[in-house]
């Protein structure tokens, strides 16, 4: 864990998205606390706080006073729909380019998502969540 | 805020003729944890010695603004655990543990007891019973539980074997986030500790090679691998603190303040671009005989 060269903070903030957007941490969950967090992957305190802090700005988590960190209400699709604006940009672009220096048409990767839709790429309606389909 | 600020001004210790550090200015914020490393006699000892108050050198040495020299106030709230231990070698371990309580005004004495339990120490047993790691674990106790405002880790977990020692971050962790104060932990083993600090400063033969935070030191350091030409090429302009090939490929360990762009770019040549684990960093910034080899 944590073997990235962004900043450990970046990493935990990015595996708590991460686990929104599976659905294992759903909304209104409540999240593990900074203590529970930094002993469980010993990891400074003050870094998991700045992760979830981090978190609350981007309204992901919101905090119950006295009690906890949870999941915001719509932080799921809110998160779903930033991925989809990057996903182009950040994900497919590089893939794109590099089947170019491989001389692959554009047509053999619509063939190949085509072909691999029922295994990886959904065919149904985009605001599905995974459960749903 | 309960913890300590701790601040030096060209600081330097000798003994005798030796010179331990040398013009060593610091500042470490209250209230986080810190990690001191260096190789063996880089300073690491005589810094801790000088803030705990049991050795003096020349310069200037703040614990919460006051010269701990002699001064009783600050003395009580600042703890050292070495590894020898500095205990009542013929009393049992809870007599111990009572007179600490009496000495240390924070000392907790039912966590001290939980701890007992947890590390599986007998407090009827005395010091000089104990196994090394049954040593450490002590210490580690009276450290803890001291929950003294400075409190400073020399080597103390290094008696203590794989389980111990993760019982020990375990608790540190969770005592500091419960009870916040100034810690410094001093270790060879950074792997296993690297991400409990909030700062590192690094001493090297008795100068301070650097004291940053873990955060940015984390993002300071890039290893490139991939074909050596390639590789070459863009670290050129960077400052390479280590190289190493593996048949036609290299890897070059970059380190400073680095050029975001520059990385992006030689990924997108086919490059590798990876984070450096602090003790990598650790081994290339110290290794003077490698380093010398290298330039």
């Amino acid at each position: 864990m944590f073997e990235g060269r962004e900043p450990i903070y970046h990493q935990i903030a990015e595996a708590i998205r991460g686990e929104i957007l599976s659905g294992a941490l759903k909304e209104e969950d409540q999240v593990m606390s900074t203590t529970q967090y930094a002993t469980t992957y010993r990891i400074n305190p003050a870094t998991a706080a700045k992760a979830f802090a981090q978190l609350v700005d981007e309204e992901v988590l919101y905090k119950r006073r006295g009690v906890g960190m949870f999941v915001a209400p719509g932080a799921a699709a809110a998160l779903r729909s930033q991925r989809r604006e990057a996903f182009f940009a950040e994900r497919l672009e590089p893939v794109i380019r590099e089947a170019a220096l491989l001389g692959l048409s554009t047509s053999d990767l619509t063939d190949y998502l085509a072909s691999h839709a029922t295994t990886g790429v959904s065919t149904t309606a985009p605001d599905q969540t995974p459960e749903e389909r | 805020m309960t913890g300590y600020r701790l601040h030096t001004d060209n600081l330097t210790v000798s003994y005798g003729k030796t010179t331990a550090l040398t013009g060593i200015n610091l500042d470490l914020a209250p209230d986080r944890i810190h990690g001191l490393l260096g190789r063996n006699g880089a300073g690491k000892t005589t810094l801790m010695s000088v803030l705990a108050s049991l050795r003096r050198g020349q310069g200037t040495v703040r614990v919460e603004g006051q010269d701990p020299f002699e001064n009783e106030a600050i003395m009580q709230n600042v703890c050292l655990i070495r590894e020898s231990g500095d205990l009542l070698l013929d009393e049992k371990l809870t007599t111990n543990l009572s007179f600490l309580e009496d000495a240390r005004p924070r000392f907790d004495r039912t966590y001290a007891e939980s701890l007992m339990a947890t590390f599986r120490l007998d407090p009827a047993k005395k010091p000089q019973a104990l196994s090394r790691g049954q040593a450490s674990a002590f210490g580690a106790i009276v450290g803890l539980a001291s929950r003294a405002p400075l409190t400073m880790f020399d080597e103390v977990h290094l008696g203590m074997d794989a389980p111990a020692r993760q019982r020990f971050y375990h608790e540190v962790l969770h005592d500091f986030a419960e009870h916040p104060r100034t810690i410094v932990l001093s270790s060879h083993l950074i792997s296993e500790i690297a991400h409990m600090l909030e700062t590192v400063t690094i001493l090297h033969e008795g100068r301070l090679l650097l004291s940053n935070e873990a955060d940015d030191l984390h993002v300071s350091g890039a290893t490139l691998t991939g074909a050596a030409e390639v590789v070459d090429r863009h670290a050129t302009g960077q400052q390479v603190v280590g190289t190493q090939d593996l048949g036609p490929t290299r890897q070059v360990t970059v380190f400073g303040d680095l050029d975001e762009a520059a990385l992006a770019a030689a990924e997108r040549d086919g490059l590798t671009v990876g984070a450096v684990p602090l003790q990598d960093l650790f081994i290339h910034l110290t290794d003077t005989d490698r380093a010398e080899e290298a330039s």
